[in-house]
């Protein structure tokens, strides 16, 4: 049958594998992110000294899923007044869009989904999609507090984009490739162990050593970019109610929330790749090299996790004139000098890749 | 027909009818949106020409930073739909006029196309780059042949954006504005003074 020639079937089954490996890669991030939930409900917990969920299983386990349930089963109210179409379509734009960062990351060599070219640059592309869904959700709501969150929220995360791009710049200047892999083998080759003549050190090698001031804007502009606490100024809640979730409820308001927690693993993954030598164990030695790669970028991936749920515990939330003063006056001028720094230090030294 | 093939028109004709709903699309910022759709279907073609760095650049740009203020700006606006649409079929007779001209024009342009002989061979595009990756190959181009007219647009946006900030900004005065080194400078010595007070007095 002409229909069955081999091209074609290699086609099929090269979309089928990926299709399987996609959905691999969805499955686990969505299980994993169940209890990240959980773990940032307990973090924040324990700062106040309260217990946290602990009802629904063993010491709250399964928390998150009795709330999967309870979302899935409630009514979803849509406002008289509210633009339908748009209305229901914006949480849906921010959950694919997040869902889809995930393509590009490397969880262990060779991992990704898409292995490409420019993978950090689609991410950046992607997490700037991202302000579509939370302005398209504020407008269509129709009404004044959600349009002021969405106002707030495409400014906050249009600021910060631009010196979580300046860091990414250093990032790349001391790479030389935009690939999300090269990245991560760049930190196992050369770097500061090596210097010193300790190879088998590695975690000097990572960027957060020479990049660090970098790796602090990194940090706290990612903690911006997805509308954490302390700035969360889209859904202040002593402002603005919930910001541009007032009017969702139910599975709506679910893909929201989702779109969110979603990205903020984003953030954390892309800090891990970027500057904490993503799957590489921390010293090249017998017990740590015998522990899959897989298995510590998740540790590390849960320790940047972490330091979102404590700066959520205990930084109080910023004013919105000082969240702009602090991307605009400071982070954006030090980065952009950082960028030109790391250039000449690059070049005169002759480190460049 | 292969799979580059299927993307490719399946990019094309979403970018073409979403282009038609930016100019039909009854409500501005339903406009906008559909402008969007139109952008990221453009850095899809964009993808399957092999141009992967300029596909991404487009959708930060464009669709990340330039779009989103456009949807500020018309989100912010506010339009009188009806009015808009009363003057619009009147102007319809010059609109359609221009519109045949370019039609004219692009008929007559792509109808005389002829390419030179040497021509095809010099300019092909490289789909599969074989040793360097197109960003590569870009910034080697960008940073060395044509460095001078890369700096100079740079130096025009800059001139540019420096103008919008000096005729949009006003200090008025009598404003009090935050002075955060001043704050954080502030210690008990000066912020704290102890006086005794009279009974009955006030200070």
């Amino acid at each position: 049958m002409s229909w069955l020639d081999s091209a074609w079937l290699d086609t099929a089954l090269h979309l089928i594998v990926i299709a399987l490996h996609s959905l691999a890669v969805l499955v686990a991030l969505l299980v994993f992110i169940a209890f990240v939930l959980l773990a940032d409900r307990k973090v924040w917990a324990a700062v106040q000294l309260r217990k946290g969920p602990n009802v629904v299983g063993p010491v709250g386990l399964w928390q998150s899923f009795a709330d999967f349930i309870k979302f899935m089963t409630k009514e979803p109210v849509i406002p008289s007044g509210a633009n339908k179409v748009v209305f229901l379509i914006a949480p849906l734009v921010s959950c694919v869009l997040a869902l889809a960062a995930w393509a590009v990351i490397p969880a262990d060599a060779g991992w990704a989904v898409a292995d490409i070219n420019v993978g950090i640059l689609y991410i950046f592309a992607i997490s700037s999609l991202g302000v579509y869904g939370i302005i398209m959700g504020g407008w269509a709501s129709n009404s004044k507090y959600p349009f002021l969150g969405s106002l707030r929220s495409a400014a906050q995360m249009v600021s910060y984009e631009v010196s979580i791009g300046f860091v990414i710049i250093t990032v790349l200047l001391c790479v030389g490739s935009l690939n999300l892999q090269d990245i991560v083998f760049a930190q196992r080759e050369r770097g500061f162990a090596t210097m010193l003549g300790i190879p088998w050190a590695t975690m000097l090698n990572w960027f957060w050593l020479p990049l660090f001031p970098m790796f602090v804007v990194f940090f706290i502009s990612a903690l911006a970019e997805t509308n954490r606490p302390p700035f969360d100024l889209p859904e202040a809640e002593s402002e603005l109610v919930a910001g541009f979730m007032v009017e969702y409820s139910s599975t709506p308001y679910l893909l929201f929330m989702l779109a969110e927690y979603v990205a903020i693993m984003t953030m954390c993954a892309l800090t891990t790749i970027l500057f904490l030598g993503g799957w590489l164990p921390p010293f090249d030695v017998a017990p740590f090299t015998w522990v899959p790669g897989v298995v510590w970028f998740i540790l590390k991936l849960s320790l940047v996790f972490f330091m979102f749920a404590m700066v959520k515990a205990f930084v109080p939330r910023y004013r919105y004139d000082q969240l702009m003063r602090l991307g605009w006056k400071v982070f954006l001028p030090l980065s952009l000098f950082m960028v030109v720094a790391v250039a000449g230090v690059l070049q005169t030294m002759g480190w460049a890749p | 027909m292969g799979v580059a093939a299927a993307f490719f028109y399946l990019f094309a004709g979403v970018a073409v009818a979403s282009a038609f709903m930016v100019v039909a699309a009854r409500n501005p910022v339903h406009s906008v949106l559909w402008l969007i759709l139109t952008f990221v279907n453009g850095a899809g073609l964009f993808l399957l020409l092999g141009a992967e760095f300029l596909a991404m650049i487009l959708v930060v740009v464009y669709v990340g930073a330039v779009a989103v203020l456009f949807l500020f700006v018309v989100m912010m606006l506010d339009v009188d739909f009806a009015e808009l649409k009363q003057g619009a079929l009147q102007y319809l007779p010059i609109g359609g006029i221009v519109g045949l001209v370019f039609l004219v024009e692009l008929v007559l342009v792509l109808g005389t196309w002829a390419v030179g002989p040497g021509v095809s061979g010099a300019v092909k595009m490289p789909l599969q780059p074989a040793e360097v990756s197109n960003t590569v190959a870009l910034g080697q181009v960008l940073y060395t042949q044509y460095v001078y007219f890369f700096q100079a647009a740079g130096l025009v946006l800059l001139v540019a954006m420096i103008g919008a900030i000096v005729l949009t900004l006003h200090h008025k005065e009598g404003v009090k504005r935050q002075d955060i080194a001043r704050q954080v400078a502030r210690g008990p010595a000066t912020a704290v003074e102890l006086r005794k007070v009279k009974s009955r007095r006030g200070i």
